[in-house]
Protein backbone atom coordinates (compact mmCIF):
# COMPACT_ATOMS: atom_id res chain seq x y z
CA UNK A 1 0.00 0.00 0.00
CA UNK A 2 1.31 3.62 -0.33
CA UNK A 3 -0.10 6.95 1.38
CA UNK A 4 -3.64 8.04 0.04
CA UNK A 5 -3.32 10.30 -2.73
CA UNK A 6 -6.28 12.27 -2.00
CA UNK A 7 -6.65 14.13 -5.66
CA UNK A 8 -6.56 9.99 -6.83
CA UNK A 9 -8.96 8.52 -4.40
CA UNK A 10 -11.60 10.79 -5.32
CA UNK A 11 -11.29 10.23 -8.81
CA UNK A 12 -11.30 6.59 -8.19
CA UNK A 13 -14.19 6.90 -5.75
CA UNK A 14 -16.40 8.75 -8.11
CA UNK A 15 -15.99 6.05 -11.14
CA UNK A 16 -17.33 3.86 -8.46
CA UNK A 17 -20.69 5.63 -8.06
CA UNK A 18 -23.54 3.71 -8.99
CA UNK A 19 -21.97 0.80 -9.22
CA UNK A 20 -23.01 -2.60 -7.59
CA UNK A 21 -20.53 -2.57 -4.96
CA UNK A 22 -19.43 -5.34 -2.60
CA UNK A 23 -17.73 -3.59 0.85
CA UNK A 24 -15.70 -5.22 3.44
CA UNK A 25 -15.24 -2.34 6.34
CA UNK A 26 -13.32 -3.25 9.72
CA UNK A 27 -12.25 -1.36 12.53
CA UNK A 28 -9.62 -3.04 15.29
CA UNK A 29 -7.69 -2.32 18.51
CA UNK A 30 -6.37 -5.91 18.54
CA UNK A 31 -7.29 -8.66 20.30
CA UNK A 32 -5.21 -8.06 23.04
CA UNK A 33 -5.93 -4.96 23.67
CA UNK A 34 -7.92 -5.87 27.14
CA UNK A 35 -5.59 -8.14 27.41
CA UNK A 36 -2.36 -5.67 27.83
CA UNK A 37 -4.40 -2.89 29.50
CA UNK A 38 -7.26 -4.63 31.27
CA UNK A 39 -9.10 -0.75 31.85
CA UNK A 40 -9.32 -0.87 28.17
CA UNK A 41 -12.71 -1.05 26.19
CA UNK A 42 -11.64 -2.91 23.22
CA UNK A 43 -14.27 -2.39 20.60
CA UNK A 44 -14.11 -3.49 16.96
CA UNK A 45 -16.11 -4.80 13.95
CA UNK A 46 -16.07 -5.82 10.30
CA UNK A 47 -18.45 -6.48 8.00
CA UNK A 48 -17.18 -8.01 5.07
CA UNK A 49 -19.12 -8.50 1.60
CA UNK A 50 -22.19 -6.42 2.17
CA UNK A 51 -23.44 -4.97 -1.35
CA UNK A 52 -24.01 -1.44 -1.43
CA UNK A 53 -24.16 1.35 -4.24
CA UNK A 54 -23.55 4.81 -3.19
CA UNK A 55 -24.74 8.19 -4.56
CA UNK A 56 -21.68 9.74 -3.34
CA UNK A 57 -18.53 9.59 -2.18
CA UNK A 58 -16.12 11.70 -0.74
CA UNK A 59 -12.59 11.58 0.77
CA UNK A 60 -11.86 14.51 3.21
CA UNK A 61 -9.34 15.62 5.63
CA UNK A 62 -5.43 16.56 5.56
CA UNK A 63 -4.82 13.09 6.49
CA UNK A 64 -5.12 10.83 7.94
CA UNK A 65 -8.32 10.46 5.50
CA UNK A 66 -11.75 10.38 6.11
CA UNK A 67 -14.04 9.10 3.44
CA UNK A 68 -18.27 9.96 4.22
CA UNK A 69 -20.70 8.07 1.53
CA UNK A 70 -24.37 8.68 1.07
CA UNK A 71 -26.24 5.50 -0.27
CA UNK A 72 -30.34 5.26 -1.44
CA UNK A 73 -31.53 4.73 2.62
CA UNK A 74 -28.18 5.61 4.29
CA UNK A 75 -24.64 6.36 5.23
CA UNK A 76 -21.23 4.89 5.48
CA UNK A 77 -18.83 6.59 7.23
CA UNK A 78 -14.56 5.85 7.42
CA UNK A 79 -12.16 7.39 9.51
CA UNK A 80 -8.60 7.14 10.46
CA UNK A 81 -7.50 6.34 6.90
CA UNK A 82 -3.51 6.38 5.78
CA UNK A 83 -3.09 3.90 2.64
CA UNK A 84 -4.54 2.68 -0.11
CA UNK A 85 -3.73 0.67 -3.57
CA UNK A 86 -6.20 -0.72 -6.23
CA UNK A 87 -5.03 -4.12 -6.64
CA UNK A 88 -4.80 -6.77 -9.83
CA UNK A 89 -8.01 -7.30 -9.11
CA UNK A 90 -9.68 -3.51 -9.40
CA UNK A 91 -10.49 -3.56 -5.69
CA UNK A 92 -10.07 -0.60 -4.09
CA UNK A 93 -8.78 -1.05 -0.87
CA UNK A 94 -8.13 1.85 2.24
CA UNK A 95 -6.63 1.16 5.21
CA UNK A 96 -5.19 3.23 8.63
CA UNK A 97 -2.40 1.96 10.13
CA UNK A 98 -0.87 3.33 13.55
CA UNK A 99 2.83 4.11 14.22
CA UNK A 100 3.98 0.93 14.34
CA UNK A 101 2.25 0.04 11.42
CA UNK A 102 -0.64 -1.77 12.31
CA UNK A 103 -3.93 -1.98 10.99
CA UNK A 104 -6.54 0.23 12.60
CA UNK A 105 -9.29 0.43 10.09
CA UNK A 106 -9.40 -0.92 6.31
CA UNK A 107 -12.20 0.03 3.88
CA UNK A 108 -12.30 -1.93 0.88
CA UNK A 109 -14.66 -1.74 -2.56
CA UNK A 110 -15.13 -4.23 -4.94
CA UNK A 111 -17.03 -4.81 -8.18
CA UNK A 112 -16.65 -8.72 -7.10
CA UNK A 113 -17.04 -10.37 -3.96
CA UNK A 114 -13.88 -10.45 -1.29
CA UNK A 115 -13.17 -14.30 -0.86
CA UNK A 116 -14.95 -15.52 1.96
CA UNK B 1 7.15 -41.74 25.15
CA UNK B 2 4.71 -40.26 22.91
CA UNK B 3 3.33 -41.85 19.55
CA UNK B 4 2.15 -39.33 18.11
CA UNK B 5 0.91 -35.37 18.67
CA UNK B 6 -1.70 -33.32 17.63
CA UNK B 7 -1.58 -29.31 18.12
CA UNK B 8 -4.62 -27.35 17.30
CA UNK B 9 -4.67 -23.99 16.81
CA UNK B 10 -6.57 -21.37 15.45
CA UNK B 11 -3.80 -19.21 14.30
CA UNK B 12 -0.76 -19.47 12.44
CA UNK B 13 1.92 -18.55 15.08
CA UNK B 14 -0.34 -19.28 18.01
CA UNK B 15 2.64 -22.69 17.55
CA UNK B 16 5.48 -20.09 17.52
CA UNK B 17 5.37 -18.59 20.90
CA UNK B 18 4.13 -20.91 23.75
CA UNK B 19 4.97 -24.16 22.51
CA UNK B 20 7.76 -24.55 19.06
CA UNK B 21 10.12 -25.73 21.86
CA UNK B 22 7.65 -28.47 22.91
CA UNK B 23 6.97 -29.53 19.05
CA UNK B 24 10.83 -29.67 17.83
CA UNK B 25 11.44 -32.10 21.29
CA UNK B 26 8.96 -33.89 20.23
CA UNK B 27 9.73 -34.03 16.40
CA UNK B 28 13.71 -33.97 16.52
CA UNK B 29 12.80 -37.31 19.05
CA UNK B 30 11.37 -38.95 15.99
CA UNK B 31 7.71 -38.56 17.42
CA UNK B 32 5.07 -37.48 14.28
CA UNK B 33 3.09 -34.02 14.91
CA UNK B 34 0.11 -32.90 13.17
CA UNK B 35 -0.94 -29.38 13.20
CA UNK B 36 -4.35 -28.86 12.70
CA UNK B 37 -4.39 -24.96 12.52
CA UNK B 38 -7.87 -23.62 11.88
CA UNK B 39 -7.69 -20.19 9.60
CA UNK B 40 -4.65 -18.11 8.29
CA UNK B 41 -4.51 -15.40 10.78
CA UNK B 42 -7.02 -13.48 7.94
CA UNK B 43 -7.54 -10.60 10.56
CA UNK B 44 -4.47 -10.07 11.59
CA UNK B 45 -3.44 -6.41 12.48
CA UNK B 46 0.14 -6.65 11.59
CA UNK B 47 0.88 -5.89 8.18
CA UNK B 48 4.65 -6.24 8.22
CA UNK B 49 7.03 -3.65 9.16
CA UNK B 50 7.92 -2.02 6.73
CA UNK B 51 4.35 -2.81 5.58
CA UNK B 52 4.26 -5.35 2.87
CA UNK B 53 0.86 -6.79 2.99
CA UNK B 54 -2.69 -5.77 3.18
CA UNK B 55 -6.29 -7.45 4.29
CA UNK B 56 -6.52 -9.31 1.02
CA UNK B 57 -2.89 -10.41 0.56
CA UNK B 58 -2.21 -11.57 4.62
CA UNK B 59 -3.61 -14.90 4.16
CA UNK B 60 -1.53 -16.14 1.51
CA UNK B 61 1.59 -14.60 2.98
CA UNK B 62 0.75 -16.09 6.51
CA UNK B 63 0.53 -19.34 4.91
CA UNK B 64 3.56 -19.49 3.34
CA UNK B 65 4.98 -18.61 6.72
CA UNK B 66 3.24 -21.05 8.70
CA UNK B 67 4.14 -24.07 5.63
CA UNK B 68 7.96 -22.43 6.74
CA UNK B 69 7.32 -22.69 10.23
CA UNK B 70 6.36 -25.94 10.39
CA UNK B 71 9.22 -27.02 8.14
CA UNK B 72 11.64 -25.52 10.72
CA UNK B 73 9.93 -27.61 13.56
CA UNK B 74 9.16 -30.91 11.54
CA UNK B 75 5.70 -30.88 11.36
CA UNK B 76 5.13 -33.06 8.15
CA UNK B 77 1.60 -33.52 8.74
CA UNK B 78 -0.10 -29.24 8.80
CA UNK B 79 -4.33 -29.34 8.17
CA UNK B 80 -5.31 -26.19 7.32
CA UNK B 81 -8.84 -26.07 8.49
CA UNK B 82 -9.83 -23.08 6.24
CA UNK B 83 -11.90 -21.50 8.68
CA UNK B 84 -11.83 -17.80 9.33
CA UNK B 85 -10.15 -15.60 11.76
CA UNK B 86 -12.01 -13.95 14.39
CA UNK B 87 -15.45 -16.38 13.48
CA UNK B 88 -14.22 -19.99 15.68
CA UNK B 89 -17.02 -19.31 18.15
CA UNK B 90 -19.43 -18.23 16.22
CA UNK B 91 -19.09 -20.81 13.39
CA UNK B 92 -21.21 -24.71 13.61
CA UNK B 93 -19.69 -25.78 16.43
CA UNK B 94 -20.84 -29.63 16.28
CA UNK B 95 -19.48 -29.63 12.86
CA UNK B 96 -15.97 -28.24 14.59
CA UNK B 97 -16.30 -31.07 16.80
CA UNK B 98 -17.08 -33.33 14.33
CA UNK B 99 -14.25 -32.00 12.14
CA UNK B 100 -11.68 -32.31 15.33
CA UNK B 101 -12.92 -35.78 16.42
CA UNK B 102 -12.63 -37.79 13.12
CA UNK B 103 -9.13 -36.40 12.98
CA UNK B 104 -8.42 -37.96 16.21
CA UNK B 105 -10.19 -41.13 15.45
CA UNK B 106 -7.61 -41.38 12.04
CA UNK B 107 -3.94 -40.39 13.60
CA UNK B 108 -5.06 -40.95 17.48
CA UNK B 109 -2.44 -39.05 19.01
CA UNK B 110 -1.59 -40.07 22.46
CA UNK B 111 -0.93 -36.36 23.02
CA UNK B 112 -3.15 -33.52 22.03
CA UNK B 113 -1.58 -29.93 22.85
CA UNK B 114 -4.38 -26.59 22.57
CA UNK B 115 -5.24 -23.95 24.58
CA UNK B 116 -7.29 -24.06 27.67
CA UNK B 117 -10.56 -23.00 27.06
CA UNK B 118 -11.40 -20.15 29.73
CA UNK B 119 -7.79 -19.16 29.99
CA UNK B 120 -6.45 -18.31 26.85
CA UNK B 121 -7.29 -14.55 26.33
CA UNK B 122 -8.39 -14.61 22.91
CA UNK B 123 -11.78 -15.75 21.92
CA UNK B 124 -10.65 -18.09 18.82
CA UNK B 125 -7.80 -19.59 21.19
CA UNK B 126 -11.28 -20.38 24.31
CA UNK B 127 -13.60 -21.67 21.65
CA UNK B 128 -10.84 -23.89 19.79
CA UNK B 129 -9.87 -25.59 23.10
CA UNK B 130 -13.47 -25.82 24.03
CA UNK B 131 -13.68 -27.89 20.57
CA UNK B 132 -11.00 -30.01 20.95
CA UNK B 133 -11.96 -31.20 24.76
CA UNK B 134 -15.46 -31.45 23.47
CA UNK B 135 -13.86 -33.85 20.67
CA UNK B 136 -11.59 -35.30 23.17
CA UNK B 137 -14.86 -36.59 25.54
CA UNK B 138 -16.77 -38.28 22.93
CA UNK B 139 -14.07 -40.90 22.60
CA UNK B 140 -14.37 -43.45 25.99
CA UNK B 141 -12.46 -42.94 28.43
CA UNK B 142 -9.69 -45.21 28.22
CA UNK B 143 -9.31 -44.28 24.74
CA UNK B 144 -9.43 -40.24 25.24
CA UNK B 145 -5.53 -38.93 24.58
CA UNK B 146 -4.26 -36.49 27.57
CA UNK B 147 -4.48 -33.06 26.61
CA UNK B 148 -2.06 -30.71 27.73
CA UNK B 149 -3.18 -27.01 27.55
CA UNK B 150 -2.21 -23.24 26.98
CA UNK B 151 -2.94 -20.64 29.15
CA UNK B 152 -2.12 -17.36 29.53
CA UNK B 153 -5.11 -15.37 30.89
CA UNK B 154 -4.59 -12.44 33.94
CA UNK B 155 -4.54 -14.23 36.79
CA UNK B 156 -5.23 -17.48 35.17
CA UNK B 157 -3.09 -19.61 38.12
CA UNK B 158 -5.38 -18.38 41.03
CA UNK B 159 -8.09 -20.36 39.41
CA UNK B 160 -6.44 -23.43 37.66
CA UNK B 161 -3.78 -23.89 39.52
CA UNK B 162 0.48 -23.67 38.69
CA UNK B 163 1.02 -25.76 35.14
CA UNK B 164 1.73 -28.76 35.88
CA UNK B 165 4.07 -29.72 32.86
CA UNK B 166 7.24 -27.81 32.72
CA UNK B 167 9.58 -28.24 29.64
CA UNK B 168 12.76 -27.14 29.30
CA UNK B 169 13.60 -25.95 25.84
CA UNK B 170 16.69 -24.71 26.35
CA UNK B 171 18.77 -26.70 23.91
CA UNK B 172 16.09 -25.29 20.89
CA UNK B 173 15.89 -21.77 21.86
CA UNK B 174 17.67 -20.67 18.79
CA UNK B 175 15.17 -22.54 16.85
CA UNK B 176 12.29 -21.49 18.64
CA UNK B 177 13.39 -17.83 17.74
CA UNK B 178 14.13 -19.16 13.88
CA UNK B 179 10.18 -20.25 14.11
CA UNK B 180 8.92 -16.90 15.37
CA UNK B 181 10.84 -15.21 13.08
CA UNK B 182 9.39 -17.44 10.20
CA UNK B 183 5.89 -15.71 11.10
CA UNK B 184 7.26 -12.51 9.75
CA UNK B 185 4.22 -10.09 8.59
CA UNK B 186 3.66 -10.36 12.40
CA UNK B 187 6.52 -10.48 14.15
CA UNK B 188 9.16 -8.41 12.45
CA UNK B 189 8.32 -5.60 14.71
CA UNK B 190 9.70 -7.26 17.48
CA UNK B 191 11.47 -10.26 16.35
CA UNK B 192 14.92 -7.85 16.90
CA UNK B 193 13.87 -6.45 19.90
CA UNK B 194 13.62 -10.28 21.37
CA UNK B 195 16.74 -11.61 20.34
CA UNK B 196 18.49 -8.28 22.06
CA UNK B 197 16.66 -8.83 25.35
CA UNK B 198 17.58 -12.83 25.20
CA UNK B 199 21.55 -12.41 24.19
CA UNK B 200 21.04 -9.32 26.78
CA UNK B 201 20.18 -12.20 29.40
CA UNK B 202 16.35 -10.49 29.83
CA UNK B 203 14.94 -12.88 32.26
CA UNK B 204 11.44 -12.82 31.21
CA UNK B 205 12.40 -13.62 27.09
CA UNK B 206 14.82 -15.79 28.39
CA UNK B 207 12.27 -17.89 30.36
CA UNK B 208 9.59 -17.55 27.24
CA UNK B 209 12.60 -19.20 24.76
CA UNK B 210 13.90 -21.59 27.28
CA UNK B 211 10.47 -23.28 29.47
CA UNK B 212 7.56 -24.02 27.80
CA UNK B 213 4.56 -24.36 30.44
CA UNK B 214 1.57 -26.80 29.94
CA UNK B 215 -1.74 -27.68 32.44
CA UNK B 216 -2.94 -31.41 31.97
CA UNK B 217 -6.55 -30.53 30.98
CA UNK B 218 -8.92 -32.54 33.88
CA UNK B 219 -11.23 -33.89 30.68
CA UNK B 220 -13.42 -35.88 33.21
CA UNK B 221 -13.69 -34.28 36.84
Amino acid sequence: MKPIDPQMAQKTLSDLKGKQLYVHLETTNGAYASHRNQSFLSAGTFIRNVQLTFLNGTIKGHGPYRIGMETELGYVYAEGLTDWKINKKGQVLFAGHDKDGKLAIAFQLSETPFPK
Amino acid sequence: MERHILVVFPHPDDEAFGVAGTILSYTSAGTPVTYICLTLGEMGRNMGRPLFADRETLPEIRKKELLEACKLLGIKDLRPFGMRDKMIEFTDQQLLIQRLYNTIIEIKPSLIITFYPGYAVHPDHDATGAAVIQAVKRLPVEEQPVVHAVAFSEGCEAVIGEPDIIIDIKEFADKKLKVIEAHQSQTAGMIEAMKEHYENGDEEVKERLTKERFWTYPIEE
